[in-house]
C-alpha cells in the first residue's frame, strides 16, 4: 500500500534539551511539601487519571473482566473513591471490556499498530487500528516506528501517525514514543513534536515493555513540547506517562510537574493519564492511611 | 603533631543500606560519666514505614530459601561477629559494662547465634505432626513463618537482648524491623554492619535507632506487620502496643527474661513466630483400611 503523503514538511525544528537543567528542575518538583488535605485531593485525582492496564500474552477474558470490575470498584469499603479513567487492553479484548463497562463512564483504550514493537507493515497497522475501533475502542494507543525514527526518516514516522489518526475516526489517538528506545532527550523532544504536529490527541512515553519507561526527565521534555505547541496554536494535547510509576509519591510528583508546566487546565483525565497496573493499590493504601492514620498492607486490597 | 581522631557515624540500617534518618534528627546518648557517646539517628515513623516496605520485600525470598541455607547464613553471622569481638567489647565498655561482663555478653551472643543457626533446618521436623483423624484423610500440620516481625529490643542491654529477639525470628524465615535500645544503641548499629557483611539478604533485618516510645506505636498499628515482640517493656507501653496490635490481629509477645542467662534460648522463641498450617489430604480407603499412618 502506498503511503499517502501528508504535510510532513510541517515538522518543526525542535529545540535542543539541556539535560542538566532538566534534572535540576525535576529535583525541585520532588521537594514540594504537600500537606494532607492537598495530598488527599491529589491522590483522588491520580486515581481518576489511571488507565488500568493489562497487556500480556497471557491475558484472558477472565482477567480482562476482573480488571474491568476493579476499574469500577477500586475499593468499595471506602467512600468517595472515584473510578479510573479507562482500561487499556489488546484489540482482541476490546469487545469484552466494552461490554463489561457498558453502563459506566470508564473508557476502553486499545493498543494497536503492531504493539509493542510496531515492526509490521503500514497496511497491517491500519487494519489493526480499524479492528480495534470497530470493536468499540474509545481510544487508540499506537506505537511509532522507532527504527525509522532513529535512521532519520522523520517524514515516514509523521505520515504513519497521520494515517493512523485518520483511521481512528472519533477515537482519540495516543502516540507512544517508547522513549526507552529513543536514547536521548533531544530525540524525545523531536519525536514529541512529530507526533503532535501529525495529529496526536495524546503523547505517551512508553509501552511498559522497555526500561527505562516514564522517567520524570522524559515526561518533563514531553510536557514542554505540549506547552510550546499550545503557546503557538492554542490547541491542547494530552500527556500519558506509562510504565514505572508504581507509587503514590511518584504520581504526585508528576501532578506537581503538570500543574507547574501546563497549568490547571491539564489536571483532568481528559488531558492527563497514568498508564499503570500497580499504582492504583498504592494510592488506595495512602488514602486509607490518611483517613485512619495507620499504614496499610497489600493483604487487604484486591490483587488485580 | 597529634592525630585528629576520626569518629564513627552511626547510621540506621534499612533494606541492606545505611541511610541517615529521613527526619534528619539525631540525639546524643550519654555514658555513665555523662559524656556523649556518639551522634545517633533519631528515626521517625517514616523510617519505620520504609523499613517495613524493605522487610516485606525481603520476606518472600527469605522464607522460601532452603532451611539448610538459612542455617548457613545464620552461622555466617556468628563467624563475622567472632571476628569483630574486640569492637563489640569496646563498645559495651564505653556504654558502661565491665570488661568481664562485656566479654561474656559478646561470647554469649555468638553462641546464641550458632544455637539458632542449628535450629533452622530442624524446628519444622520437631514441631510438625501427623494427626490422627477419623475420616479418610492424611492429616498433617507444619509451620510457616508469620511474615514481617516488629522487634522492640530490650532497653537495658545493647547486644544480647537484640540478638536474642532477632535470631529466632529470622531462623524461622521471618523478616524483621528492629527498634534498638534508645540509651545503649552502639552495638545495634555495629551489629547491622555485621549483618551487612554476612550473607543475610537485604531487608531481612532492618535496624532503627531512636525512641521506641515514638516509633513502637507505628510498628504496632502497621497493617503490614504480622507480629510484634518486645522484651521487659514497661507495662504502660506494652499495654498500649497490645491495643494497637488488634486491628490486623498481630501476635504480640513481651518476654520478661534476663537474656544474659545461658539458657535463655529455646525452641518456643522460634515457634511463637510461626503459624501452623494443617492440611487434610484425601486418601483412598481400600477395603476398610484405617486412615492411621
Amino acid at each position: 500500500m502506498e503511503i499517502k503523503s501528508y504535510i510532513s514538511n510541517k515538522i518543526p525544528v525542535s529545540p535542543s534539551i539541556d539535560k542538566v537543567g532538566v534534572e535540576e528542575r525535576i529535583a525541585r518538583f520532588q521537594s514540594r511539601s504537600i500537606k494532607n488535605e492537598a495530598k488527599k485531593q491529589g491522590l483522588n485525582m491520580v486515581l481518576s487519571m489511571i488507565d488500568l492496564t493489562t497487556l500480556e500474552g497471557k491475558d484472558t477474558e477472565g482477567k480482562v473482566k476482573q480488571m474491568c470490575y476493579k476499574a469500577k470498584h477500586l475499593h468499595d469499603h471506602f467512600d468517595g473513591i472515584p473510578q479510573v479513567a479507562a482500561v487499556c487492553v489488546y484489540p482482541s479484548m476490546v469487545a469484552i471490556a466494552k461490554n463489561e463497562l457498558r453502563n459506566s463512564s470508564v473508557k476502553v483504550a486499545s493498543v494497536a499498530t503492531g504493539f509493542p514493537s510496531g515492526q509490521t507493515s503500514l497496511a497491517l497497522k491500519l487494519k489493526d487500528t480499524k479492528f480495534a475501533v470497530e470493536q468499540g475502542a474509545d481510544e487508540i494507543d499506537m506505537v511509532i516506528s522507532r527504527g525509522k525514527f532513529l535512521t532519520g526518516e522523520f517524514a515516514y514516522v509523521f505520515d504513519e501517525i497521520a494515517a493512523v489518526k485518520e483511521t481512528c475516526g472519533k477515537a482519540r489517538l495516543k502516540v507512544i514514543l517508547e522513549t526507552g528506545e529513543l536514547v536521548t532527550l533531544d530525540n524525545v523532544r523531536k519525536a514529541s513534536d512529530i507526533a503532535i504536529y501529525a495529529g496526536a490527541d495524546f503523547i505517551k512515553t512508553s509501552t511498559g515493555k522497555i526500561q527505562p519507561a516514564a522517567t520524570m526527565q522524559v515526561t518533563y521534555t514531553m510536557l514542554m513540547a505540549i506547552r510550546d505547541y499550545y503557546d503557538e496554536t492554542g490547541i491542547m494535547v494530552g500527556m500519558k506517562p506509562a510504565g514505572g510509576i508504581s507509587t503514590a509519591k511518584l504520581a504526585l510528583h508528576n501532578l506537581v510537574m503538570v500543574k507547574e508546566i501546563l497549568g490547571t487546565k491539564w489536571l483532568s483525565n481528559e488531558w492527563f493519564r497514568f498508564g499503570a497496573s500497580s499504582l492504583a493499590n498504592d494510592v488506595l493504601m495512602q488514602l486509607v492511611k490518611i483517613e485512619t492514620g495507620v499504614y496499610q498492607s497489600n493483604d487487604y486490597f484486591s490483587i488485580d | 603533631m597529634s592525630r585528629l581522631e576520626v569518629l564513627k557515624t552511626y547510621k540506621i540500617f534499612i533494606g541492606g543500606q545505611f541511610p541517615r534518618t529521613e527526619s534528619g534528627r539525631y540525639y546524643k546518648p550519654l555514658d555513665s560519666k555523662g559524656k556523649a557517646l556518639a551522634n545517633i539517628c533519631l528515626s521517625s515513623r517514616k523510617d519505620v514505614r520504609n523499613a517495613v516496605v524493605a522487610a516485606r520485600k525481603a520476606f518472600g525470598p527469605w522464607s522460601e530459601r532452603a532451611a539448610f541455607n538459612r542455617g548457613q547464613i545464620l552461622y555466617r553471622i556468628a563467624e563475622m561477629l567472632e571476628g569483630r569481638q574486640a569492637q563489640f567489647v569496646d563498645e559495651l565498655m564505653r556504654q558502661g559494662s565491665s570488661k568481664v561482663a562485656a566479654t561474656n555478653e559478646v561470647n554469649l551472643s555468638i553462641d546464641r547465634i550458632v544455637y539458632y543457626a542449628g535450629w533452622c533446618d530442624k524446628y519444622n521436623q520437631v514441631l510438625s505432626s501427623v494427626n490422627p483423624v477419623s475420616s479418610s484423610h492424611f492429616n498433617f500440620s507444619s509451620l510457616e513463618p508469620m511474615g514481617v516481625v516488629g522487634v522492640v529490643a530490650e532497653q537495658s542491654t545493647s547486644l544480647i537482648g537484640l540478638v536474642s529477639l532477632i535470631l529466632p525470628a529470622i531462623c524461622g524465615g521471618n523478616s524483621t524491623v528492629v527498634l534498638a535500645s534508645e540509651k545503649l544503641p552502639l552495638c545495634a548499629v555495629t551489629f547491622a554492619e555485621v549483618i551487612h557483611s554476612s550473607d543475610v539478604p537485604a531487608g531481612v533485618i532492618n535496624i532503627l535507632t531512636g525512641s521506641p516510645e515514638e516509633m513502637a506505636a507505628t510498628l504496632a498499628s502497621h497493617m503490614d506487620v504480622n507480629a510484634l515482640i518486645t522484651s521487659n517493656l514497661e507495662t504502660k507501653l506494652s499495654n498500649k502496643l497490645a491495643l494497637l496490635s488488634v486491628d490486623n490481629l498481630k501476635r504480640k509477645f513481651d518476654y520478661e527474661e534476663n537474656w544474659v542467662e545461658k539458657d535463655k534460648q529455646a525452641l518456643h522463641y522460634i515457634s511463637d513466630l510461626q503459624e501452623i498450617k494443617t492440611t487434610w489430604h484425601p486418601i483412598e480407603n481400600v477395603g476398610g483400611a484405617s486412615s492411621s499412618y
